[in-house]
């Protein structure tokens, strides 16, 4: 079970939340081929190691925000808000 | 040695000192025509479909542990073929076709017990799915039927069909060809029949990457040193992702963990499998007594072999709604295994843009009921260079045509 802390709201228990995948994958332009449509649609990013994701807060504040964490100890690194880059 | 009953008795007058291991433990040799890596069901089924169809049996199966210890040997056993989709179906009802005769082509007992698949709807809504599934299975000739309220207490009598429920169950549909099997024993039959045609199978023995040399597939490293290989096949579920970057190429998968545990042994009370959608379980009784549950899976990518307790605490819900009376019945056992998830929910099987590396993953959580169709058709493609018409349609290049196969919306239930 995870504790996730929620840049808004603070840490709370992995079942207030849905996981969205992710973070940080860009649209590709109307001109972009069905190549990089098909990596932007379907193909992400599978490690056994950190990752960045977004997360939503669902039975909280109903934001979505951005969590590194990973994916084997399942330790969270650090949590921040939509639209910003991760502290390094 | 073939199983049977005058050996039983031949080795029970010797004393059972006659027997010999199931299948051998060779050092590898370096150099092998094909290299299949995962010694799971999948990749033991390849490559005794390699050697018994196509006389290719210059074949190592190479495994980081002992074999059939991945999904394999974790997962609850569900063999059904009623899919809706039409390259689906086929797929799946070829190697159903195929269960029906193994054990006997294995002379390996798979305690394959056709009992029968049930599954239940809770809305109209299902309901309606249901009924136009059915419609469809049969239109591709597998059995299927839809039963009325009445037709399953009968069938399933401890089951709770309570109007009062929040849920209550409103009909059913099942297969009756579909069953469970013994997941372990199909693994062991699978490495002793390959093996008794000449296949090595190399246990313990991770391997950390794919040797490419000029977009071409030459070899494995290993934690037995490098093994070249004319071709290389990746059978490597939940790990086949990272594997295959050391290769360059990507997939589209997810790796997650997906939980099942089991009871304490009880007397005879199930003898169907019942697939619980809405109210999500789904639940069998195994030989031994043990109820095998089934839970959903978590909703991150993981690689910790584990899962989350609340997962299991909403299947163990399900399964007390549907059957009171196991209320007070203990657990013995729960664990992970992780699976490999496409977006549409079906597997890929087929070359690569590397020459002379295939792969064959993205069973996700339902490829058990698969594994002798699946070896069948990859067995074919390594061999041939190319699809078999059965697996044309599960390539790598659907993603960018947009030709997906969206079991996931489709299936309702996905194990
Ligand atoms: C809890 C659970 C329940 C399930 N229930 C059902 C069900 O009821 N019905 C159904 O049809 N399916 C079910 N499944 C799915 C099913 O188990 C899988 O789809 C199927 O077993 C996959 O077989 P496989 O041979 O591809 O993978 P695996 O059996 O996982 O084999 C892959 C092998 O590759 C090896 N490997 C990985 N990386 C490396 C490496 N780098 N070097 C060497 N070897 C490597 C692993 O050790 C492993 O043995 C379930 C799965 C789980 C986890
Ligand atoms: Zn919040």
């Amino acid at each position: 079970m995870l504790l996730i802390p929620c840049p808004h709201c603070g840490e709370r228990n992995e079942i207030e939340f849905a996981c969205g995948g992710q973070a940080h994958l860009e649209r590709p332009g109307p001109q972009a081929d069905a190549t990089r449509w098909a990596r932007y649609l379907y193909y992400r990013a599978n490690p056994n190691g950190t990752q960045r994701e977004r997360w939503f807060h669902a039975a909280g504040c109903r934001r979505w925000f951005n969590v590194e964490r990973d994916t084997a100890s399942h330790e969270i690194r650090t949590a921040y808000p939509m639209g910003e880059a991760p502290a390094p | 040695m073939r199983y049977s009953a005058a050996a039983l008795l031949r080795n029970a007058i010797g004393g059972q000192r006659h027997w010999r291991p199931a299948w051998r433990f060779p050092r590898p040799r370096t150099r092998y025509d094909v290299v299949i890596v995962g010694g799971g069901g999948h990749g033991l089924a390849t490559a005794y479909y390699l050697a018994k169809r196509h006389g290719i049996r210059d074949v190592a199966v190479i495994d980081k542990g002992p074999i059939g210890l991945g999904n394999t040997g974790r997962n609850t056993t569900v063999v059904r073929s009623n899919y809706l989709l039409d390259p689906s179906a086929a797929l799946y009802e070829h190697a159903l076709k195929l269960w029906e005769g193994l054990s006997q082509e294995l002379n390996f007992n798979l305690m394959f017990s056709q009992r029968g698949v049930v599954a239940l709807a809770f809305t109209r809504h299902e309901l309606t799915e249901m009924e136009r599934r059915v419609g469809a299975l049969k239109l591709n000739g597998i059995d299927s039927e839809m039963l009325t309220l009445d037709e399953l207490r009968r069938r399933v009598p401890l089951l709770n069909l309570s109007r009062e429920l929040r849920y209550p169950v409103l009909g059913a549909m099942v297969q009756p060809r579909g069953g469970n099997a013994r997941h372990d024993a199909l693994a062991w039959g699978y490495a002793r029949a390959a093996d008794a045609l000449g296949v090595d199978i190399i246990q313990s023995c991770p391997v950390s990457a794919i040797r490419v040399e000029r977009g071409r597939a030459v070899g494995v490293e290993t934690a037995q040193g490098c093994i070249e290989a004319g071709r290389v096949a990746v059978v490597a579920a939940g790990h086949v992702t990272t594997l295959m970057e050391t290769a360059g190429v990507h997939l589209p998968i997810q790796s997650y963990p997906l939980q099942a545990m089991v009871s304490e042994p009880l007397k005879p009370m199930l003898d169907t499998v019942i697939m619980s959608g809405l109210v999500h379980c789904y639940v069998s009784q195994s030989d031994k007594g043990e109820l095998v549950l089934g839970a959903a899976r978590d909703s991150y990518v993981s690689y910790a072999q584990r899962g989350s307790a609340h997962i299991n605490a909403a299947t163990i819900a399900a399964l007390l709604e549907l059957f009171p009376v196991l209320s007070r019945v203990r657990l013995l056992r729960q664990w992970a295994g992780i699976v490999d998830v496409t977006p549409d929910l079906s597997p890929i099987i087929g070359p690569t843009e590397v020459r002379e590396l295939y792969v064959n993953c993205g069973w996700g959580t339902g490829g058990f009921k698969a594994t002798p169709g699946s070896g069948w058709v990859f067995a074919h493609t390594i061999a041939t260079g190319a699809a078999h018409a059965l697996n044309a349609p599960f390539g790598l290049e659907r993603f960018a045509r947009g030709a997906l196969i969206d079991e996931s919306a489709a299936a309702g239930v996905s194990h």
